[in-house]
């Protein structure tokens, strides 16, 4: 596809209720700046039902313009209604360059559409910025579980695309809602859509977690020795600071805690502000998917575990004394 | 059923080590092995082959010619049959390209095979964790997919995949043909059998080459035909290890710490 346009979109992926996902909200700020450098405009793409609080929040965190696509056949992700959908606009206004964030649904949706149009697409991004000499975005992301990073550019087909990982930017300033609305009356036929949900298994049983959106995960290893310190140890600091309970492949092999929990290579991939490790030894697996965050803490009975050669704060001892302690003292010290 | 699984031969990431000195990936001595959610997406066919045992697995892997040895794994867990698709013109292929000639491969294999019911694939491969070659290779033949698949169903005329969502579980139904990516279940694929080892040994896997289609178009793959090309890799810099917190005992490392987290505001 040519581009018409030097602009650049952020998919704003939305929930259910119509609310945009922090993520799309996140793009907004390397994008503004992409935006800039390329001389385009900064637009959000919406897609999905009743989405006037997506609108609205892609105008306050910096959207020159907001495109939506609402119809009740977009409340839920399917592939084929979201696909079609986003295809149609793009190929209608042709942006130069799209982000969307790369949430389970962000990557179900990108390889599909972008090869839908034949074009390019970087998984899962950690860095981006604008090539001096050839104007192309430069996307960059972590390969071989997170020993290597490799900047990958699309030169010469459009638009250029990429997945970004959530939690890598922080929000823009809200600012003064200027964005324009455009409304596009875009629908998918019911048969178009080849997937159908017979059933959502909610996470009552407190097996799933949103690790993924958590400003605080305190995640718990081999280390901790069995099932019992998730719930009694840790999970009490974790809801002191208004966080989740992650934990290493080790643990999750062992049965003491649910996948879901996962952290790394073959769990999830987080950003938190504060990510604090408990008998966690470092495997670049595990590093890998929480190297990001703001700031980690390790609690390790080994000095030489390699947690501590990423942590910013490395506590050397017993998980099960230094924790405990932890909770108490960060009480104490938001009581006074 | 008939079941295409799509697998790829990995280095072992766990082992690969950085040189200190010229910081890149030392490769030599890494051993190379089945990716591991491929080993997920066999596990799943091999489930519909035990309850429905007239069910074929074929399996197919692009890579140079040792990646037959996956092909062999592949055989001794679960698979009848196995095709290598290689050629030098393929090499340096991205997501696209690579799943542009496994979507030619496939409708090939077909030919002999009979047309596939379900096609599926890992969620990613750990050398690259793009997740990208799956749903591209089903927009090229014009399948439905489901993807972060955990285990899955034959039903009457289509699947019903448990598949991870972000707040939970979902059971999708989806027709055949289709396509479907797994991610770790909360089961390990089964071990070979040492009957299913030693035919595995004695197997014959036909090779795709070059021209193994010539209606292919050179503007789709190879490196010339990528639309994605790696300006330069790096190893990640190496965060200097914070500060260490030993005192005489836990409980105060821990009001230390607490003492840190609260004056720099990061709780
Ligand atoms: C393909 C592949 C993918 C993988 N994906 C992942 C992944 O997604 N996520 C992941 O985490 N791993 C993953 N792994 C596994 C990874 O290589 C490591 O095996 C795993 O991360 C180790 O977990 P651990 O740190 O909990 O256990 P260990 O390495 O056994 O470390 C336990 C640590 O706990 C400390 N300890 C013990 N008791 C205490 C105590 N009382 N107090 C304080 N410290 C204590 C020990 O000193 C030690 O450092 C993957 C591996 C492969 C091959
Ligand atoms: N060279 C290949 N040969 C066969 N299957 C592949 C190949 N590359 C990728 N795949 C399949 O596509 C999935 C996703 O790979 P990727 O997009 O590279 O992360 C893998 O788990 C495989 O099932």
């Amino acid at each position: 596809m040519e581009a018409k346009t030097k602009d650049l979109w952020v998919f704003i992926e939305t929930n259910e209720d119509g609310s945009p996902k922090k993520v799309g909200l996140e793009l907004l700020n390397p994008g503004r700046d992409l935006a800039t450098k390329q001389g385009g405009k900064l637009v959000g793409v919406v897609i999905g039902n009743n989405v006037a609080e997506a609108v609205e929040q892609a105008g306050i965190y910096g959207a020159d313009q907001v495109i939506v696509i609402e119809g009740p056949e977009y409340q839920q992700f399917t592939t084929d209604a979201y696909v079609n959908a986003l295809t149609y606009v793009v190929e209608k206004y042709g942006p130069t360059t799209v982000m969307i964030g790369a949430t389970p649904n962000g990557r179900d949706l990108g390889p599909r559409f972008s090869s839908r149009l034949r074009t390019g697409l970087t998984a899962d991004c950690t860095s981006l910025d604008i090539d001096e000499e050839t104007g192309n975005v430069a996307w960059t992301r972590p390969a071989f579980g997170g020993n290597l990073m490799a900047t990958i550019m699309c030169p010469d087909h459009r638009p250029q695309c990429g997945t970004v990982r959530p939690g890598v930017f922080k929000k823009p300033e809200a600012g003064e809602n200027k964005a324009e609305i455009i409304k596009e009356d875009y629908h998918v036929a019911p048969e178009d859509i080849r997937t159908c949900i017979l059933e959502t298994i909610e996470d009552a049983a407190g097996e799933m977690v949103d690790l993924e959106g958590a400003d605080v995960i305190v995640s718990g290893g081999r280390g901790m020795g069995g099932p019992e310190g998730f719930n009694t140890t840790l999970k009490p600091l974790a809801d002191l600071l208004g966080g989740v309970v992650g934990a290493s492949r080790a643990a999750v092999d062992s049965g003491w805690i649910a996948h879901a929990h996962q952290v790394g290579q073959t769990g999830k991939t987080v950003g938190p502000k504060l990510y604090i490790a408990c008998g966690i030894s470092g495997a670049i697996q595990h590093v890998a998917g929480m190297s990001s965050s703001d700031c980690i803490v390790a609690i390790n009975k080994d000095e030489d575990a390699n947690i501590f050669n990423i942590a910013d704060y490395g506590v050397v001892g017993d998980l099960y004394e230094v924790v405990p302690a932890l909770t108490d003292e960060i009480k104490k010290l938001k009581e006074a | 059923m008939n079941i295409l699984v799509c697998v790829k031969q990995v280095p072992d990431t766990t082992q690969i080590k950085i040189d200190p000195v010229k910081h890149t990936l030392i490769r030599e001595g890494v051993p190379a092995i089945l990716n591991p959610f491929d080993g997920y997406a066999l596990e799943a066919a091999a489930r519909i082959k035990d309850k429905n045992p007239d069910t074929k697995i074929v399996v197919v892997t692009m890579g140079p010619p040792q990646a037959v040895a996956v092909l062999k794994e592949c055989v001794a867990i679960a698979a009848d049959k196995g095709y290598l698709v290689t050629g030098r013109t393929f090499g340096g292929s991205d997501t696209l390209a690579t799943s542009y000639i496994l979507s030619h491969a496939i409708k090939k294999i077909e030919e002999t095979e009979g047309a596939f019911d379900a096609i599926f694939c890992g969620k990613q491969a750990i050398d690259g964790d793009t997740a990208q070659v799956g749903p591209e290779i089903a927009e090229w033949l014009g399948l439905p997919q489901v993807t972060y698949g955990l285990e899955c169903e034959a039903v009457e005329g289509g699947l019903k995949v448990q598949k991870e969502a972000e707040n939970g579980k979902q059971i999708i139904g989806i027709k055949f043909p289709c396509l479907v990516t797994f991610t770790k279940p909360s089961f390990d694929p089964r071990y070979p059998t040492i009957k299913r080892k030693l035919a595995a040994n004695r197997a014959k896997f036909e090779q795709l080459g070059d021209d193994f289609d010539s209606t292919m178009d050179k503007a789709h793959y190879g490196l010339a035909g990528s639309p994605t090309h790696v300006k330069k890799s790096f190893t990640p810099p190496v965060k200097q290890g914070g500060i260490k917190i030993k005192e005489e005992t836990g409980a105060e490392s821990a009001a230390k710490l607490a003492k840190i987290l609260t004056d720099n505001g990061i709780i």
